[in-house]
């Protein structure tokens, strides 16, 4: 069952679009950001609104990157492995953060405290490397500020 | 105004967004009153064309003709899309421009509504740009409260809504057919043309999409008028152009600057040249989709036409800059990585072609490079050609690794030779 105010937020979004089936993608990223990531049972409670099948919500949620269908942790951490941070030593950060957390990109660690996850250029390019934690992106990154980002996120 | 600065001139030096007030007080939506005040949509649509403003997404296209291709007697629904995916790595200019000046965009998008005769618009934003997605809606909420959206705008009997919708991310969200096909909730894979969006784009109804710095020109071009607009630029194309810079050299940034301002005055003389103890060894000039340049295209002016005739496009015109202790191997591997991440699997040159793509490159890089792996690049370049699939990806991932094939060929051997990449 959606909550009142998943329900709420995506009924808000109906007047924008001409049908319901339009709104999928915003439904989705409403409820994923109450419950985290898109379980089938979530897919299930989306569909019973938009009259959509769970099979149909799932091949939207699939090509999308910022859709998860698997858990994450507490936080997320968008690391850009694009051109850019890639000339300007992207790489060595990417190291030192899975060295740090002790995961592989796309992995979850063992406290459920951060995933990692490797995204397509997060358009900063004027201050690479650059990472978003949740909704903040920080920019100029080396391990040792990477460090001090982290301490941020309990 | 700092005249010569339409698009940035007026941003707050403090980082924040003008609000309406401030946007009014530096002349903001006085092109929308002029419009709606005694301006037919087709008097609109023929300033934006005789301003040269051409599009500034990458493909160049114009404006002004764009606008025209929606049929007089087209049914409604019409719709107008802003394409603020900015999703081109290397690209960063979209986001100054909606985090710093919403309603600038704003206008340019009711203006673009009133000469194709549309109802309503869609701000399309990429998902990751939290801080400019706040400050748009914010905008957009100034913006109906003041009369410049909504029923009957300024009472003229001209009505249009604006929607924003934050992305849930994949590069092919900024082709524009995919683009409709993500507002339409569906996988964001493209669309066969004709029917062309002007006729047929979202939800089957006529439908204009521009990018949101080209949307971001147009207010300016009504209140000043088209031959203020050419008048700002060096080059047949009218305007200014937000130029950028990445990679290693000394001020990477972003700047406006006149339509065709040279490559060397961007890269030495605001980017500041390169940083103490590497040397330039070539450039993207707009883009991962774009055909390197090397030292001696150092002098063609950044614009549509001379770009291309130095064998690449202007693109998004931010420029990523490769330098010599750099891998250019590696470069374009990475390069590839993402055009092969980001393909739809829509067509069979792009998924076949790019996973292929990759791993030849990735096998150079780690020393697995084999006699005949040039050739293979070089064909499935070709096999990309416009032409041989519904969107531009695959084409756009060529230019990168045909002109490197070109201008670094002897460090690709060297990596076959070596059995090893020379830069690591």
């Amino acid at each position: 069952m959606l909550t009142p105010e998943e329900r709420a937020e995506i009924e808000a979004e109906f007047p924008h679009y001409p049908n319901r089936k339009a709104v999928c993608i915003d439904a989705m990223k409403i409820v994923q950001k109450h419950r985290g990531w898109l379980s089938d049972d979530a897919l299930k409670d989306i569909g019973e609104l938009l009259g959509m099948s769970v099979a149909d919500l799932d091949g939207v949620a699939t090509f999308y990157n910022l859709l998860f269908r698997r858990p994450v942790g507490r936080h997320v951490i968008y690391l850009c492995d694009s051109v850019s941070c890639w000339i300007m030593d992207g790489e060595r950060q990417c190291s030192h953060l899975k060295e740090r957390l002790g995961v592989e990109a796309g992995e979850t660690t063992a406290d459920g405290r951060f995933t990692l996850l490797p995204v397509v250029c997060l358009g900063a390019c004027d201050r690479a490397p650059v990472m978003m934690i949740d909704d903040d992106t920080h920019f100029d990154l080396t391990p040792e500020r990477i460090d001090q980002i982290l301490e941020r996120y309990p | 105004m700092p005249e010569d600065r339409p698009l940035t001139g007026n941003m707050r030096p403090d980082g924040e967004a003008l609000d309406r007030a401030a946007y009014e007080r530096v002349g903001g939506y006085k092109g929308l009153r002029k419009a709606l005040g005694g301006m037919t949509p087709a008097a609109v649509i023929d300033e934006v064309k005789a301003s040269n403003l051409r599009g500034r997404g990458g493909a160049g296209f114009s404006t002004g003709l764009k606008w025209s291709f929606v049929p007089a007697t087209a049914p409604h629904p019409r719709y107008v899309v802003a394409n603020g995916d900015e999703m081109e790595p290397g690209t960063f200019k979209d986001r100054l421009l909606v985090e710093r000046d919403p309603h600038q965009l704003v206008e340019g998008m009711i203006l673009a509504g009133y000469a194709t005769g549309s109802d309503t618009g869609y701000i399309f934003l990429r998902g990751e740009y939290k801080l400019g997605a706040r400050r748009v809606a914010r905008a957009l909420a100034e913006a109906y409260e003041a009369g410049y959206l909504g029923k009957d705008i300024l009472h003229s009997g001209y009505s249009f809504e604006i929607h924003l919708h934050l992305s849930a991310g994949r590069y092919m969200c900024g082709e524009e057919t995919g683009m409709l096909n993500a507002l339409e909730g569906k996988r964001a894979n493209p669309r066969a043309k004709p029917p062309f969006p002007p006729v047929s784009g979202l939800f089957g109804m006529p439908t204009t999409i521009n990018n949101v710095e080209t949307l971001c020109n147009v207010p300016h071009i009504i209140r000043n008028g088209a031959a203020w607009f050419q008048g700002l630029s060096r080059s047949k194309d009218g305007g200014t152009k937000l130029y950028g810079a990445s990679g290693k050299v000394k001020r990477p940034g972003l700047w406006e600057l006149p339509m065709g301002t040279t490559i060397r005055e961007i890269l030495e003389e605001h980017a500041g040249g390169m940083r103490d103890g590497v040397r330039f060894r070539g450039l993207l000039p707009g883009g991962a989709s774009t055909d390197f340049l090397v030292e001696e295209h150092l002098d063609t002016p950044m614009d549509f036409s001379e770009v291309q005739k130095a064998g690449s496009r202007m693109g998004t015109g931010t420029m990523i800059i490769l330098d010599d202790q750099t891998c250019p191997v590696g470069m374009v591997s990475n390069l590839e990585h993402f055009f092969a991440q980001e393909s739809c699997g829509w067509c069979t040159p792009c998924w076949s072609g790019l996973g292929w793509v990759e791993r030849i490159l990735k096998g150079m890089e780690e020393g697995r490079g084999q006699p005949g792996d040039l050739e293979k690049l070089a064909f499935q370049t070709r096999f990309w050609a416009p032409g041989h699939t519904f969107c531009a990806l695959a084409p756009g991932a060529a230019e990168p690794l045909q002109s490197a094939l070109k201008y670094f060929r002897a460090e690709f051997e060297q990596h076959i030779n070596e059995k090893r990449c020379p830069w690591k």
